[in-house]
C-alpha cells in the first residue's frame, strides 16, 4: 500500500511560482491532493438556444400529393390550429448542449460510486451496450410473430431460469420495469393468492421493517393494505418476538429485506418466515441487497414464498439517471400460477408465448419487460457463471469490510449495530452523529462537500432512524486504490468540519454549480416545475389556462403534508 | 484480507448460519473466459431475430415505429448519463437540467405547466391519473373508454381494484369514437373521473373531447386524457380541450421499439396545489444558487413522495425511466415545431392513404373510414381469418397488423394497421398488393 497523504483540503487560489522538478509529475501523493474541479459549462436552458427557423432534424415527408389532400380529408376537422410551442435549434447546438449536460453528470463510469448504499452501483460491461443497441434487439416489435424473435424469447426464458437457480425458487418473471414495480407485482400476487383461498378480505395487513426499502410499505399501502412497520432491537435486528407480536390472522404478508439496508444479516430470518407461515401469511423477500449473497444463500433456503431482484443493482444493468431499470419476481411452484401476464415456454427448442393463465396477475408492463436490461443481465450472468457470481458476492463483502475498517479510523463516525464482533454483508450504515455534535456539520453537508472531490455521497432513506446517516456500498467493481481515494476524501471532509466548518457548510466549491437554496421556490405560488411555469410566475407571460375541473362540494379538503426535502 | 484481519472470506459470512448456506456451486452454465466469447454467444442468439428493417412492419398498438434520429442514440449512449443515478445537483447538475428540460419541453407541447419525472410507462401513468381523480374527488366510480388497448384496461382494473369501480363508456360502432350520449348518461355524482384515449385504440381521433370534458366538469368529475405526445404535431393538446390530467407514453419520442422495452410514462397537470400534491413521481423545479446567473434545481414538494414518507406518501416512487426522458428531450429539441408538425401531417397523409388504398382491396373494408384517423386504422376481412392473413403476409416479408378481434369480437376479422413517417406509399402499396393476393 502506498503512503497515505495527509488529509488535505483544496485551496481555490492555488498559485504556483516555481515549476516543480520533472520527477514530481508522478508524485502520487501530490496528485491526490490536487483539487478536483467538476465540468462547469454554465449552460443556459435549452430554450435560450432558439433561433428563428433553425432545424435540428428533418423528418421524412409524405408525397406532396398526399399532403395536399389533407384539407379535404376527415383529418382536417381535427387538425390543430395553434402553433407548436417548441424551440427551434440546429443539430450541432442541440448536440453540444446535451453533451455539456452529460459532462456535468457524474456517472459511475467516472467516479468511485460507492456512496449510494442500497443501490449496488457496479460496473456495467460495455460489450452489453453493443447488444442492446444493435438492430437485432432494438428494431424488433413485441407483437412480431414469435417465430421471428426466437433469440430474444430465448434470452428472456433462460434469464428466468438462471434467476430461479440463483434464488432457489421455481419460477421467475422478468417483466417488472423496476425494483419497486416488482415489489408491487409481489403485492398483487399476495392479494390474488389470499383471494383464491377466500381470505382476501380478512387479510388486510402487511408487516414490514423500517430498514426495508420504503417501497415495500408504499406499494402495500397503494394496494389497500394497512402497513405495520417493525423497528429493530438494540442489536439492529427485528426479533422473532416482535414479528410474532405483529402477526395475526389478518396478516397477508411479511415483506422484508435481508441483509436490511444496514448491511446486517438477520440469522433468524427463517424463523421469522416460519412464524409468518404459522398464521397463514406469505413471506416476500426484497432482494435489493442480494449482491453479497450470490451463491451463498437463497430466498428458498429461508423459506420465502416470493422474492425479487433488481437487475439494475445486482445484475449490472446501468442505473441510467434513474431508469430504465428492471425487476425479477421469483416464486415458489405454489405461487407460479400467479406470476403476471404472458409467459414464455420452450418446447423442443421452440419458444412460444403463452397467454396469461386463469390465476395470473395483471401485467406489470406493456409487453415483456425492459428488454435492453434483460439482455444486459443475461449477458452478465453468462459471462460470469456460477463461480463468477460467487466471486462477485465475496468481492463485494470483502470490499465492504475493507472500506469499513478504513472509514472507522475517521474521528466522529460509527457503524450502526456493528460495535461488536459482527461483520456486515455488502454495505454499512454509518452515523456521523458524533461529528455533528462536535462540529455542527451534518451528514447532508458532508455529502455536499464530497461533490468537491468528484464523489457521490448519499445519506439514507427517510426516516433517519440512525442519526446523521450515510450508507456506503463498495461492491466488487472498485479497486483498493479507488476505495482508498473515496475514504481519503471522506476523511478530508471530516477533518475540515473540525477546522473550518463554515467552508464545509458552504459547499460545494468545485461542483458544476454552487449551493442551491430551495426554500423560496417550493410553495405553490413560487415553485417552477417547468420553463413554462417559470415564465408565467416570474416573467409575467400571459398564457391562458383553459377551463378545467373545479372541486365539487363533496370533494375532500386537500392534504398538505409538512415540508420535507430530499436530504 | 490482511488489512481487515481475516484469514478467509468465509469468516466474513459468519453471520449466515450453516442451515441457510448454499451447498455447492449454482447450477448455471459455466462462465465465459473472454469478452469475445460473450460477443459470440449473445450475438448468435440475437441473430435469430428478424427485424423491422428486414421485414416491412405495420405493427403498432402501443409500441410505435418512429424514426430515431442519430443524435438521440448518441446522447442516450453517453456513459455519464447511462451510469449516473441518484446524485444531487452537485454531482449531477447536467442530469437535473436535462430532466427539467424534458419536463419543460413536454409542458410546452402539452400546454400544461406541470409534468413529472417519468413513471414506468403510459399504462402506469393512466392508472395513477385515475387514482388521483379518486383521491381528489373522494368518489368511488370511474368511467373508462371502451376504445383503449386491452393492456391499458387490464392495468386499470388491477390498479383501481379496491379503490374504485370501473364503468365502460361504449364505442359508437359506426364511427369508432366514444358514444358521447352514453358518457353523459353514465356521469353522475358518484363519478370521480373519465378516461379516454385519443387517437384511440382504433387510431380514430376522439371528436367530442370538449363536450365530454364539459359534461364531466358539470358533475364534478375530472377528465383524464391519454395521448401520445408525438401526435400533437398534428392534433391539439388535450388540455386545450378541457382535459385535467394528461398522460401517456414517451416511447415514440426518439426511443425506438426495443421489443417493447422502451417505455416511459408522463403525467401532466395544471399548476394547482390540488393536482400537484396528488402526483407520486418526483418533480424538478428551478431554484437559485449562491451565484447570480447560475441555474439550480431542486425537488418540488418532495413531502408528497414515498421516499419522504413511506406509506404515507402518494402511491410510490422509484427508479423508472429517466434516461428515456432525457432522450425524448433531445428528440423534441432537435425536431422542433417544424419537424413535429411535418411528421404529424406526414403520418396523417399516410394513414388516409392506407385507409383508401387498403379499403379498395376486394374482400377488405375499413370500418371507420369517414372518421378522422392518425397513425392507425382497422381493416376488416369479409372471409379471411386474421391469423391466416398474418401468416401469409409473413411469407411476403411483411409483419401484418395486430389482431384485435379478441378484444372487439363485434369487428369480426379485424386487424389494426399502423403507418408512420417510416413508411412510404410504396410500403402501403406492397401491403395492398399482398392482401389482394391473399383475399383473391
Amino acid at each position: 500500500m502506498r503512503a497515505t497523504s495527509p488529509a488535505t483540503v483544496h485551496q481555490e487560489d492555488d498559485r504556483h511560482v516555481a515549476v516543480p522538478a520533472a520527477r514530481d509529475i508522478i508524485d502520487d501523493d501530490a496528485r491526490a491532493a490536487l483539487p478536483y474541479q467538476a465540468p462547469r459549462w454554465n449552460e443556459p436552458l435549452i430554450f435560450a438556444l432558439h433561433s428563428d427557423g433553425a432545424r435540428g432534424v428533418i423528418p421524412a415527408r409524405a408525397d406532396p400529393r398526399e399532403l395536399a389532400r389533407i384539407p379535404e380529408s376527415p383529418e382536417a376537422r381535427v387538425q390543430r390550429q395553434q402553433a407548436i410551442a417548441l424551440p427551434e435549434i440546429s443539430q450541432p447546438q442541440v448536440l453540444r448542449h446535451f453533451l455539456r449536460l452529460s459532462q456535468e453528470t457524474l456517472g459511475a463510469d467516472l467516479n468511485v460510486d460507492i456512496g449510494q448504499g442500497t443501490c449496488t452501483i457496479k460496473y456495467s460491461p460495455k460489450i452489453n451496450e453493443t447488444f442492446v443497441r444493435s438492430p437485432r434487439a432494438a428494431a424488433t416489435h413485441p407483437l412480431q410473430d414469435p417465430s421471428t424473435v426466437q433469440g430474444t424469447l430465448r434470452i428472456i426464458a433462460e434469464l428466468e431460469q438462471y434467476l430461479a437457480v440463483i434464488s432457489g425458487m421455481d419460477a421467475v418473471s422478468v417483466q417488472a420495469p423496476a425494483g419497486s414495480a416488482a415489489i408491487w407485482g409481489n403485492v398483487q400476487i399476495v392479494r390474488a393468492y389470499h383471494r383464491s383461498r377466500g381470505e382476501g378480505d380478512r387479510r388486510d395487513e402487511v408487516i414490514t421493517t423500517i430498514f426495508s426499502h420504503p417501497s415495500n410499505a408504499a406499494t402495500a399501502h397503494t394496494a389497500g393494505y394497512r402497513v405495520i412497520t417493525l423497528y429493530p432491537d438494540a442489536d439492529g435486528l427485528v426479533s422473532e418476538a416482535a414479528v410474532r407480536a405483529a402477526l395475526s390472522p389478518r396478516t397477508a404478508a411479511l415483506m422484508i429485506t435481508n441483509p436490511e439496508d444496514t448491511g446486517i444479516f438477520n440469522p433468524a430470518i427463517d424463523r421469522l418466515v416460519r412464524a409468518a407461515h404459522e398464521v397463514g401469511a406469505l413471506c416476500v423477500y426484497d432482494q435489493a441487497n442480494a449482491n453479497g449473497l450470490l451463491g451463498i444463500t437463497t430466498a428458498r433456503a429461508a423459506g420465502f414464498d416470493l422474492c425479487h431482484f433488481n437487475l439494475h443493482k445486482t445484475f449490472s444493468t446501468p442505473h441510467a439517471c434513474g431508469g430504465p431499470a428492471a425487476g425479477a419476481i421469483c416464486a415458489t411452484a405454489a405461487l407460479a400460477p400467479f406470476l403476471p401476464g404472458t409467459r414464455i415456454r420452450e418446447e423442443d427448442g421452440v419458444y412460444t408465448v403463452q397467454p396469461p393463465g386463469p390465476q395470473a396477475t395483471a401485467s406489470l408492463r406493456p409487453f415483456y419487460g425492459v428488454i435492453p436490461n434483460i439482455i444486459r443481465a443475461y449477458a452478465w450472468i453468462r459471462a460470469l457463471g456460477a463461480d463468477g457470481l460467487r466471486e462477485v458476492a465475496e468481492g463485494a463483502v470483502l470490499s465492504n469490510n475493507y472500506v469499513m475498517s478504513r472509514i472507522l479510523r475517521i474521528p466522529g463516525v460509527t457503524a450502526a449495530y456493528l460495535d461488536n464482533e459482527r461483520r456486515p454483508i455488502e454495505q454499512v450504515r454509518y452515523s456521523w452523529q458524533k461529528l455533528t455534535q462536535e462540529t455542527g456539520v451534518t451528514s447532508s453537508e458532508i455529502g455536499q462537500r464530497m461533490a468537491d472531490f468528484g464523489m457521490h455521497y448519499w445519506t439514507s432513506h427517510h426516516p433517519y432512524v440512525i442519526p446523521e446517516p450515510a450508507t456506503i456500498e463498495p461492491t466488487e467493481s472498485y479497486s483498493r486504490r479507488e476505495l482508498d481515494d473515496y475514504v481519503r476524501a471522506l476523511a478530508a471532509v471530516a477533518s475540515e468540519a473540525r477546522t473550518d466548518p463554515e467552508r464545509t457548510k458552504a459547499a460545494p466549491h468545485h461542483s458544476s454549480i454552487h449551493q442551491v437554496d430551495p426554500t423560496g421556490v417550493n410553495d405553490p405560488t413560487t415553485w417552477a416545475t417547468s420553463w413554462r411555469a417559470f415564465r408565467r410566475k416570474y416573467l409575467g407571460a400571459d398564457m391562458p389556462v383553459p377551463r378545467h375541473w373545479e372541486p365539487a362540494a363533496d370533494a375532500p379538503a386537500p392534504i398538505r403534508p409538512a415540508k420535507a426535502f430530499h436530504r | 484480507m490482511s488489512a481487515i484481519g481475516v484469514d478467509s472470506v468465509a469468516e466474513l459470512y459468519a453471520a449466515i448460519p450453516d442451515r441457510l448456506r448454499t451447498s455447492g456451486p449454482l447450477d448455471l452454465p459455466a462462465g465465459l473466459a473472454s469478452e469475445q466469447e460473450v460477443e459470440r454467444l449473445v450475438g448468435d442468439l440475437l441473430s435469430r431475430n428478424r427485424t423491422t428493417q428486414e421485414y416491412t412492419s405495420f405493427l403498432g398498438h402501443g409500441c410505435y415505429p418512429h424514426y430515431v434520429p442519430a443524435i438521440c442514440s448518441e446522447i442516450n449512449g453517453r456513459a455519464e448519463f447511462l451510469t449516473a443515478y441518484a446524485g444531487e445537483p452537485y454531482e449531477d447538475h447536467g442530469k437535473w437540467q436535462a430532466i427539467f428540460e424534458y419536463t419543460s419541453l413536454m409542458s410546452d407541447l402539452l400546454e400544461m405547466d406541470v409534468v413529472t419525472v417519468p413513471t414506468y410507462d403510459g399504462l402506469q401513468a393512466a392508472a395513477t391519473a385515475l387514482r388521483m381523480a379518486v383521491r381528489m374527488t373522494g368518489r368511488k366510480t370511474v368511467l373508462v373508454s371502451e376504445a383503449i388497448p386491452e393492456a391499458l384496461r387490464i392495468k386499470l382494473d388491477s390498479y383501481l381494484d379496491g379503490h374504485a369501480a370501473i364503468a365502460t363508456i361504449p364505442v359508437d360502432i359506426t364511427t369508432g369514437t366514444l358514444d358521447t350520449a352514453a358518457a353523459r348518461d353514465l356521469l353522475g355524482p358518484a363519478v370521480a373521473g373519465v378516461l379516454l384515449q385519443t387517437p384511440n385504440v382504433f387510431g380514430v381521433v376522439e371528436a367530442d373531447v370538449e363536450a365530454i370534458a364539459a359534461a364531466a366538469h358539470a358533475h364534478g368529475a375530472l377528465l383524464v386524457a391519454s395521448c401520445d405526445p408525438i401526435s400533437l404535431g398534428f392534433l391539439p393538446a388535450p388540455a386545450s380541450l378541457g382535459a385535467d390530467i394528461v398522460c401517456g407514453d414517451i416511447q415514440s419520442l426518439g426511443l425506438g421499439m426495443h421489443f417493447g422495452g422502451a417505455h416511459g410514462g408522463y403525467l401532466a397537470v395544471h399548476d394547482e396545489e390540488r393536482f400537484v400534491f396528488e402526483l407520486p413521481s418526483r418533480l424538478f423545479g428551478l431554484a437559485p444558487t449562491r451565484k447570480r446567473g447560475e441555474l439550480g434545481f431542486t425537488d418540488v414538494a418532495y413531502e408528497r413522495t414515498s421516499l419522504a414518507r413511506r406509506e404515507s406518501g402518494v402511491e410510490w416512487v422509484g427508479t423508472a425511466a429517466a434516461l428515456w426522458c432525457i432522450t425524448s428531450a433531445v428528440y423534441l429539441s432537435a425536431m422542433g415545431p417544424a419537424g413535429l408538425g411535418e411528421l404529424g401531417s406526414t403520418v396523417a397523409a399516410h394513414t388516409r392513404y392506407a385507409i383508401e388504398r387498403l379499403g379498395a382491396v376486394p374482400g377488405v373494408s375499413v370500418p371507420f373510414a369517414q372518421s378522422p384517423h392518425w397513425r392507425e386504422l382497422v381493416i376488416q376481412f369479409d372471409r379471411h381469418d386474421v391469423a391466416e392473413v398474418n401468416k401469409s403476409l409473413l411469407a411476403h416479408g411483411i409483419f401484418g397488423g395486430v389482431d384485435i378481434s379478441r378484444q372487439f369480437p363485434d369487428l369480426g376479422n379485424a386487424l389494426l394497421i399502423c403507418v408512420t413517417e417510416v413508411h412510404g406509399v410504396d410500403d402501403i402499396e406492397r401491403l395492398a398488393v399482398a392482401l389482394e393476393g391473399i383475399c383473391r
